[in-house]
């Protein structure tokens, strides 16, 4: 109010520069408050609705796309308003900030707080389980129990968790490996076909296809059907028409472990196509020319193949096996929906979830979630000592 | 030579068809049978569909009229066997006698071979599982049967709210931060960037219960707020990374110029580092698309409290539970996931390969 009073006092021009830093300052605070108070009534809107589906889900969308776009718009027009230093100062912060935000909450201070979970027993969460948010736990779900490594001895000491890491060693062994040869066979094959495109595409395809829904359709490939009567699963149809007797295949606890083969099979059939594709562009990187050498000097393709192409795509294979190996650690989805972790076919992942959500262990959970992070460690510190190689950055 | 060059050709061929083959059929036999009466999938495999063999009924015979003694073997229509192979049905060239029915009131049936195809398509299923109509089904004891309708259209909303946000928030804030670090100098930058990195195979696992947990503190759970962010945060790390490699690599002359010309970075940003980058956008949009869809165990941790919210991998993965053998809904339901990745993934395979390319370790 006093600078308005004393702008009126003052010449014209003064007068107007006083005004227009007023509107300036009045829309630097009006706009991100108009800004904050639209984005707060769609969250109200879509929490309490109950409008049609597709108008919810239309709101959903321009509510949370536009939402984080004007963030940006607002937090960048504040910056710029800054003197000349700061803004140049802070606003790398708001391009960044944001990123590093989410990342620190989402991915790494959960590494911290799960570590820190697995140290307590079950009954809730323990003390500083949130430290850098400022409240509390209700009474009642506190633990303050310390328990050390215990939950880490019960994990290992229980049989289930033994079958699952059998399990999961079973599926990086065959998963991946599976994988990586039937992606090269097509990759090769494909390469000296004429129905290259179509081809690749049909191995692809199943990418597209989630877990679940590939669930569905190897279970529909699985069914059984008491005997005599006719099979509606093709794997039974074929066996029985070969003369032999219908297995639950997935569910056939007789020839445990190796039950599990048949749920590795669903995500060999899902990744083939990306090992297959990675491969068939490290195969048309290879030079005409050593190829060409290589037939002249009479090699036959079979020695081409191991000689010339597998050493020369090595790279490619080794990046396409770690990100298998990275992919087959966590599954989770397929066993869930198969078999849910019955028959002796339950991974580390199955076992996280049932501790941390159904038997709600959150201490024995957590400590499940650690042995998952410390089987991608070599792999996180060999990336990070590829980027400390890379001397650009 | 020549001809073993065509051997060749042949057996390249020959396994490429096999593998495709192979790759396709379990599809194709979820395809099929979402179209198949339910009576119909319940009986006979999915392969019927195709030109097969089947024995048909020409004819019904009364044994008793024919003076048949089940107790000795009989001869009749040209075949001849005791009452237990007339019952397994005995076969004489494209002929086959079967007696149905126990000793005293049974028939005796004749049929012949015949090629059928068995066409019987509906769009029963996809009714059922799209508008969530209850069918009642009279069994043959006279009981009604009501299987209640799948509600997979309000499920296919929920995903393409969720899936919308989750693919274009996170590679928002991937690509302002990508832009920071490729053009920007700010004091803990290579720190950050390493912070980057080594998340990027940081399994999603380790932070499900204390997000959960700090969700349910602040009411968050169940929301589609919740999952959008949830995904964000999975997913940006590998979305800075490869914006990262894109955008540094775009020609600094023209930035600078620009920047000589007065542009803030706020609009180099908007007008030109964004518009250029298209290409490394569309194919992250389409991996996270993808994955956001696909997801199952996100969004059963993080909607699980809000049964209006469920996505399509959850109600599909409920349906496998309450409905294991009701597989005329299960594969309608399948197929209803995966027809708008399917589209995505055929329409733009081109930009989805360049994404792989560039790297494709997730955590």
């Amino acid at each position: 109010m006093a600078q308005l009073d004393s702008g009126g006092e003052h010449s014209a021009s003064a007068g107007s520069r006083a005004l227009a830093w007023l509107v300036r300052l009045f829309l630097a605070i009006i706009i991100p408050l108009i800004a904050f108070v639209v984005l707060y009534w769609g969250f109200i809107f879509l929490r309490d609705s109950d409008a049609p589906k597709w108008v919810i889900t239309l709101v959903a969308i321009v509510w949370g796309v536009g939402g984080f776009a004007v963030l940006y718009w607002v937090f960048n027009g504040i910056v710029e308003k800054l003197p000349k230093p700061w803004s140049g100062r802070l606003l790398p912060f708001v391009f960044v900030g944001p990123a590093m935000a989410i990342l620190t909450w989402y991915l790494a201070l959960p590494v911290y707080r799960t570590f820190w979970l697995s140290l307590f027993a079950r009954d809730g969460y323990p003390p500083g389980f949130s430290p850098f948010l400022p409240w509390t736990w209700p009474a009642g779900i506190q633990s303050s129990e310390f328990v050390g490594l215990s939950n880490y001895v019960t994990t290992f000491t229980e049989p289930l968790f033994q079958i699952a890491i059998r399990n999961n060693i079973m599926w990086i062994v065959f998963g991946s490996t599976l994988s990586v040869v039937f992606g090269l066979l097509v990759a090769v094959l494909a390469d000296r076909s004429k129905f290259e495109r179509v081809s690749k595409s049909l191995i692809f395809l199943p990418m597209a296809i989630s877990f679940v829904g590939a669930g569905v359709i190897w279970r529909f490939m699985y069914v059984v059907r008491p005997e005599g009567t006719p099979q509606i699963g093709l794997m039974n149809a074929v066996t029985v028409a070969l003369g032999g007797t219908p297995h639950p295949w997935d569910k056939w606890v007789e020839i445990a472990p190796w039950n599990n083969l048949f749920l590795i099979i669903i995500v060999v059939w899902l990744q083939a196509g990306f090992a297959m594709v990675l491969f068939s562009a490290a195969l048309k990187g290879i030079s005409e020319e050593l190829l060409e050498a290589g037939r002249i000097d009479g090699a036959t393709e079979v020695q081409i193949f191991f000689k010339i192409m597998i050493p020369t795509i090595m790279g490619t294979i080794i990046t396409v096996w770690t990100t298998i190996v990275i992919f087959t650690l966590k599954i989770f989805d397929v066993v869930w929906v198969m078999t849910g972790g019955q028959f002796g076919t339950h991974v580390i992942a199955t076992l996280f979830y049932r501790q941390s959500f159904t038997a709600r262990n959150a201490g024995v959970g957590s400590a499940i979630a650690i042995v998952l992070l410390a089987a991608v460690i070599p792999v996180l510190i060999y990336n990070l000592r590829q980027f400390r190689e890379q001397e650009s950055f | 030579m020549k001809k073993q060059k065509w051997f060749g050709s042949l057996l390249v061929n020959g396994a490429l068809v096999f593998l495709v083959l192979v790759w396709s059929i379990p599809t194709m036999g979820l395809f099929v049978s979402s179209f198949r009466d339910r009576f119909d999938i319940q009986t006979s495999g999915w392969w019927s569909v195709f030109p097969h063999r089947e024995w048909q009924q020409v004819a019904v015979l009364d044994p008793k009229e024919l003076g048949l003694d089940p107790n000795t073997v009989m001869q009749v229509e040209g075949v001849e066997g005791d009452f237990k192979q007339l019952r397994e049905g005995v076969e004489a060239g494209n002929k086959r006698v079967q007696w149905i029915g126990n000793k005293r009131l049974g028939r005796i049936e004749v049929q012949e071979q015949v090629w059928t195809v068995n066409w019987n398509f509906t769009l029963d299923n996809y009714k059922q599982v799209l508008l969530g109509r209850d069918t009642e089904i009279t069994k043959d004891d006279g009981s009604v049967e009501v299987i209640p309708g799948q509600d997979m259209t309000q499920a296919f909303l929920n995903s393409l709210a969720v899936s919308i946000p989750s693919t274009i928030i996170p590679i928002l804030i991937a690509a302002f931060a990508a832009y920071a670090f490729a053009w920007m100098t700010f004091p803990a930058r290579r720190l950050m960037f390493i912070i980057v990195v080594g998340l990027l195979v940081v399994p999603l696992q380790i932070a499900l219960v204390p997000i959960l947990s700090d969700y349910s503190k602040i009411g968050l759970n169940g929301t589609f707020l919740a999952i959008w962010l949830a995904h964000t945060g999975f997913g940006l790390a590998l979305a800075t990374y490869l914006l990262y490699n894109y955008i540094s690599t775009l020609p600094r002359e023209m930035l600078e110029s620009a920047f000589i010309d007065g542009a803030s970075h706020f609009t180099l940003f908007t007008r030109m580092v964004l518009p250029l980058s298209v290409p490394a956008l569309a194919s992250f949009a389409i991996f996270q698309f993808l994955w956001v869809w696909n997801d199952y165990l996100v969004a059963l941790v993080f909607l699980g409290a809000d049964p209006n919210n469920k996505v399509v991998t959850q109600r599909l993965a409920d349906m496998t539970g309450t409905f294991g053998n009701a597989w005329h809904i299960l594969t309608a339901g399948a197929f209803v996931t995966m027809i708008l990745p399917l589209a995505v993934f055929i329409g733009l395979q081109r930009y989805f390969v360049r994404g792989l390319m560039a790297g494709s370790v997730k955590g």
